[in-house]
């Protein structure tokens, strides 16, 4: 380190890289004037990514012919939560919650258990070929919908699951556990040596490794996964739309989507349907901020 | 020896029910669809084995064509805007507002950026679909600051639809890149970009030739999962557009979900479907296996 720096301090070094000494007023002010400015410019932008949210927020409480005589724009001038009371009942809104909840959860549960297992035998047992199991995991992880759509599909009918959200459950289980299992695994490499030489002097089972050494010390990880196994399942629409067709199975992105054009909805109401798929978004993100914000790159099923 | 060999080997029964669970729902479905585009099947008689009739109508078929020239287009929406612009907001947030504002600032910015990620894909259509209604807001916008001579029918028009919906991904794809790449830098050595300071480099002289350098992994696995992300666009097309007007914004998931589901062509869906999914997998491989290239050469 000491030498790097005698190194350039022998070159000439030009004034911008060197802040704070000997610098003019003007300069100082330009600085003050340029940081500003960029942290308006990254406002402005944060205004328009949030723009959307705001103009359905004002206009699902706005009445219909607010609407039409003051333009989307304008505030409500007599705000109201009809068209979100008129929507919410008309799909039963709670039920596709309720349906949202308990499949994403399920799933969430299932698919890191699967996940756990499978990086298990592959990550710390080291069964023959984890290479290529691994590298066949993440194949099936980016695999289209529409390559298994259709046997799915007529499996679901063929079993009588068709229209169940336990249809759901199960393909999404093992859908999230694909990438999971790559996710969990390559986690997993930089599990602890000793520990498990450690159990292994004690005698310690498999059973008994996975549950008290391996799953504490990896239940951070197991936590995250299961944080995007629950978030990616809310927001699937493609399989979801196919296997659940009756209104009271709905979930919420296919309530949302999928009435748009069956009920005879006004503009007013289409607003306030896309604020109540919108608002649970936003609490997942108030919850799991850190989480979500850290980004995950092992892999992502969008 | 006895108590060693109670934790060597005999792992493979763990991952049982996963690779069952895999078999069924993945592998064996997955197969089927290869062998059903082989035949025309309306999904309840019986199908009949065609041989590749199936891929030789696709030659020239003008609803096929259409969905992967859209697809490439896309590219730019879902692959190429949102990496540069991720790369440049997560460079001036991180090493710009970081610094001079706190991290907390720049904290917020990125969740800000992030948020339409959380949404469903779905209800982000809708929303922008509202928006962008003839009478919406953003024609209301438009003609607010005195531009009304742009207002358009955004998704009516055929030359217009699929860059309204690109619109609508750059905004929803940009937190993806921005996360990663700023996680990224977080993780970066920060000695490299003292010394380039002290090399009398500019900061954006430091951007180009050290931190994308630097952050080089990340942004290979970025462009990796937008672009096969990009090939199993759906539900921004359903919700939006449907596909059209006409073909203008027709998309492979959507065509095979027509063929599956509207147009009872079973066979020719499924053609589709595999096309998409050789694609995807090529690309994937593609890529990897010039990562690792790259990966060899460098240490060689």
């Amino acid at each position: 380190m000491a030498a790097n720096i005698t190194i350039t301090e022998e070159r000439p070094v030009p004034r911008r890289s060197r802040p704070g000494r000997r610098r003019s007023i003007r300069s100082r002010v330009f600085d003050v004037v340029q940081a500003y400015g960029v942290l308006l410019g990254l406002l402005a932008l944060l205004v328009v990514m949030f723009a959307p949210f705001a103009i359905i927020a004002i206009n699902a409480v706005k009445t219909p012919t607010d609407l039409a005589a003051n333009g989307p724009l304008s505030l409500p001038q007599n705000p109201t939560m009809d068209n979100i009371v008129t929507f919410w009942n008309a799909v039963d809104f709670g039920g596709a919650l309720r349906n949202s909840f308990v499949i994403s959860l399920l799933v969430a549960v299932f698919a890191t258990i699967l996940s756990l297992l499978n990086a298990f035998a592959l990550g710390i047992g080291n069964v023959r070929g984890a290479v290529w199991l691994l590298v066949f995991f993440m194949l099936a992880n980016i695999l289209p919908n529409e390559a298994i759509v259709y046997p799915l599909y007529y499996m679901a009918k063929f079993f009588g699951l068709y229209n169940t959200q336990l249809a759901v459950v199960i393909i999404f289980t093992v859908i999230q556990s694909a990438f999971g299992t790559y996710f969990i695994a390559s986690v997993m490499r930089a599990f602890p040596r000793e520990i498990l030489d450690a159990a292994r002097v004690d005698g310690c089972g498999k059973v008994q490794l996975l549950v008290r050494v391996v799953v504490p010390i990896m239940s951070p990880s197991l936590a995250v996964l299961m944080v995007f196994a629950f978030i990616w399942t809310w927001n699937e629409f493609y399989l979801p739309m196919v296997f659940l067709i009756s209104n009271s199975q709905y979930t919420v992105p296919v309530a949302v989507a999928v009435t748009q054009g069956q009920h005879m909805m006004n503009e007013s109401q289409v607003a306030a349907s896309a604020l109540l798929g919108v608002l649970p978004c936003v609490l997942f993100f108030l919850l799991f901020q850190r989480t979500l914000t850290r980004g995950i790159t092992a892999g992502s099923y969008r | 020896m006895n108590r060693r060999s109670s934790l060597d080997g005999g792992y493979a029964i763990f991952m049982l029910p996963g690779l069952l669970a895999f078999l069924v729902v993945i592998v064996g479905p997955f197969l089927a669809t290869i062998g059903i585009s082989f035949t025309k099947w309306n999904g309840v008689q019986p199908p009949t084995w065609v041989g590749i009739d199936n891929y030789v109508n696709l030659l020239s078929d003008p609803y096929f064509a259409a969905s992967f020239q859209n697809t490439f287009v896309l590219l730019l929406a879902m692959v190429v805007i949102p990496t540069v612009l991720g790369l440049l907001l997560a460079g001036l947030l991180y090493s710009f507002v970081g610094r001079r504002f706190g991290p907390r600032t720049a904290s917020f910015f990125r969740a800000g950026f992030y948020l339409p990620q959380v949404m469903p894909v779905a209800v982000a259509g809708v929303v922008w679909g509202w928006i962008l209604t003839p009478d919406g807001a953003l024609n209301s916008i438009l003609q607010g600051v005195g531009l009304g001579v742009l207002a358009q029918n955004w998704l009516g028009n055929p030359d217009l639809a699929l860059f309204s919906v690109m619109g609508m991904m750059v905004w929803f794809q940009i937190g993806f890149p921005l996360v990663i790449f700023f996680t990224a830098l977080q993780r970066m050595d920060q000695t490299i970009i003292e010394a380039a300071a002290l090399d009398g480099a500019s900061g954006w002289q430091t951007f180009i030739h050290v931190t994308i350098h630097q952050i080089r992994p990340e942004i290979f696995v970025v462009v990796l999962m937008t672009t096969i992300a990009t090939f199993k666009v759906f539900a921004q097309v359903f919700v939006l557009t449907r596909g059209g007007p006409g073909t203008a914004t027709y998309v492979p998931s959507y065509y095979t979900y027509l063929n599956f589901f509207q147009k009872d062509l079973v066979g020719l869906g499924s053609a589709v479907a595999t096309v998409v999914t050789m694609v995807v997998l090529v690309v994937a491989v593609v890529f990897i296996n010039f990562q690792a290239r790259r990966d060899l050469a460098k240490e060689s």
